[in-house]
């Protein structure tokens, strides 16, 4: 057949294709005078015009022009529109805790690499008055110490910061915590160094400061001040850290795969792990910046409310998203 | 179906039109801090959002992001279909190790030795940066009295002679006379006829060969 024969048979396939293309893209949920039900039916019409083009040899315009009716179709068709809300609601109360369920391996690594150092560094430094030194410098112990010290309005935050609203402390929290959290994730792609790293320092850091207040008699505004939020935050470092792993993972032991299909797979995984550690790191922001600080509730409830915590993580991540599963 | 894969040039570019609109969302947010208190607590917010999730946001809204789409690019999965969250959220956290050590120098190593222009990000995503459709010319080829060439012609000609008469419009006369000469003192119109035609005369010779392909007798 030839070509100027094809297109005139076929023409108005191409121009209703088109033109319930431009209906479609120019809005996000297009109305009912808009007839969805052809997209399909129409894209496959037109994808054979453009194989039957191709193979008979029109015009490469045609088939140029064929072909980006085609794509268009197809990224059209294709279109990924996520239901946010409900679909964010299902990952938090089932598909990030089944997620972690997964690589409960890895947690416990990461666990280790971060909960490690820190607790070692906390006892070497609550016996050594000096031996945090090795590690911050004078003036920044001297700011942890005028954080937590006992004469303090607002705990947690030094001289300068009394005054500062709990809001700007939660945007500050979320910036800083979220932001080791994925670069934990993201830097463990480099053979898991990069995850290793920031999960040993941050853990040596955090006992350095604790064990070392500890030491100076500033444990009750210390371990009130982060028992709230600790559980949350800490355990989200420690799942930031497994993903990072998981990376590290694709490439080092890839197992049956390729490395690049390994990275594929393992990504898609880590990408959850490092989803849901970031929600644990919002809320544990906002108890950070509302409760923890506030001076006036006594230190004894905040250790209850902070074991409750611990208690409450370990049975959301150990538990939640089972109860779906079908016992047979 | 096939792909235009770009390369790191214009992604450089259109990295650096997503710097400038970076910075100037950026500029509108420091007056935030003014208002003490809450004013900085949302700057730090909105740092964090633009700092994290800016590619990501434009990426699910319309496959590019401003600078992307100043450039012409888009941003697919590896089997064409337009990028879903999980995907843009691994290539887009992963800009935080594709930057290191400065500007990019991890994700231009890895996409100078991938052979789809990948950086990491993308390869651990599974995704591709291409160009996205331009707009057509038109394509329409210009009247002659068919002419039938001399002998068969093999599909590569036809296309050639096709491409020839599309494109014809768009050249200047003089090179459509240039270009007509070559093809007709090849013997691309078939051999054993009049080869020693010019200018004007073998460019209407070329276009009748590309009627009677496209059109008929």
């Amino acid at each position: 057949m030839r070509q100027q024969q094809f297109e005139r048979d076929n023409a108005h396939a191409w121009t209703r294709l088109r033109d319930l293309l431009t209906a479609l893209e120019g809005r996000r949920r297009p109305g009912p005078e808009v007839p969805l039900q052809r997209l399909a039916p129409l894209l496959r019409q037109v994808s054979g015009h453009y194989a039957l083009a191709r193979s008979r040899g029109y015009s490469p315009g045609l088939i140029d022009e064929l072909h980006q009716l085609v794509r268009r179709g197809y990224r059209r068709l294709y279109r990924v529109r996520p239901a946010w809300p409900g679909q964010l609601l299902e990952f938090a109360v089932a598909g990030f805790p089944r997620a972690l369920r997964r690589h409960v391996g890895l947690f416990w690594l990461a666990c280790a690499l971060f909960f490690g150092p820190m607790a070692a560094m906390g006892l070497a430094c609550a016996r050594d008055g000096g031996l945090i030194y090795s590690l911050l410098e004078p003036d920044q112990v001297a700011q942890y110490e005028s954080m937590y010290d006992p004469t303090n309005v607002k705990l947690g935050r030094d001289a300068e910061r009394q005054a500062d609203t709990d809001f700007m402390m939660f945007g500050f929290y979320v910036r800083n915590n979220v932001g080791i959290a994925l670069r934990t994730f993201a830097w463990g792609l480099a053979f898991g160094v990069g995850s290793l790293f920031v999960l040993a320092t941050n853990g040596l850091f955090t006992g350095a400061v604790a064990g070392h207040l500890t030491q100076l008699g500033f444990g009750t505004p210390f371990w009130s001040f982060v028992s709230g939020h600790g559980s949350l935050e800490l355990i989200a470092i420690a799942i930031a850290g497994a993903a990072g792993l998981l990376l590290a993972k694709a490439l080092l032991a890839p197992g049956r795969h390729r490395r690049a299909a390994a990275l594929r797979a393992n990504a898609a995984e880590a990408v959850l792990l490092v989803g849901g550690a970031t929600l644990m790191l919002l809320l544990a922001a906002v108890v950070e910046a509302f409760w923890s600080s506030s001076p006036v509730i006594p230190p004894a409830i905040k250790y209850a409310v902070g074991a409750l915590g611990w208690l409450l993580v370990g049975a959301y991540l150990s538990l939640a998203g089972r109860v779906g599963r079908r016992w047979t | 179906m096939a792909l235009r894969l770009a390369g790191p040039v214009p992604r450089a570019a259109a990295q650096a039109i997503d710097w400038l609109i970076r910075l100037i969302l950026y500029l509108v947010l420091a007056p935030l801090a003014a208002f003490s208190g809450v004013g900085v607590g949302l700057m730090l917010l909105g740092l964090f959002l633009v700092e994290w999730f800016y590619p990501v946001w434009f990426e699910l809204r319309s496959g590019a992001t401003p600078g992307k789409k100043a450039m012409g690019l888009l941003v697919v999965h590896d089997d064409g279909t337009p990028v879903g969250p999980s995907a843009s959220l691994i290539r887009n956290l992963l800009r935080a190790l594709d930057f290191l050590p400065l500007f990019y120098a991890t994700g231009l190593v890895s996409m100078l030795i991938d052979r789809d222009f990948r950086r990491l990000g993308d390869l651990a995503a599974g995704t591709l940066v291409v160009y996205a459709d331009r707009p057509q010319g038109d394509r329409h080829i210009p009247e002659q009295p068919p002419r039938a060439p001399a002998g068969r012609l093999d599909t590569d000609s036809q296309q050639a002679i096709l491409d020839f008469a599309e494109r014809s419009p768009r050249l200047s006369r003089a090179r459509c006379a240039e270009l007509a000469e070559l093809a007709v003192g090849d013997g691309l119109i078939g051999r054993g006829v009049d080869t020693g035609k010019h200018g004007e005369a073998a460019v209407a010779d070329l276009l009748g060969v590309a009627n009677w392909i496209a059109r008929g007798r």
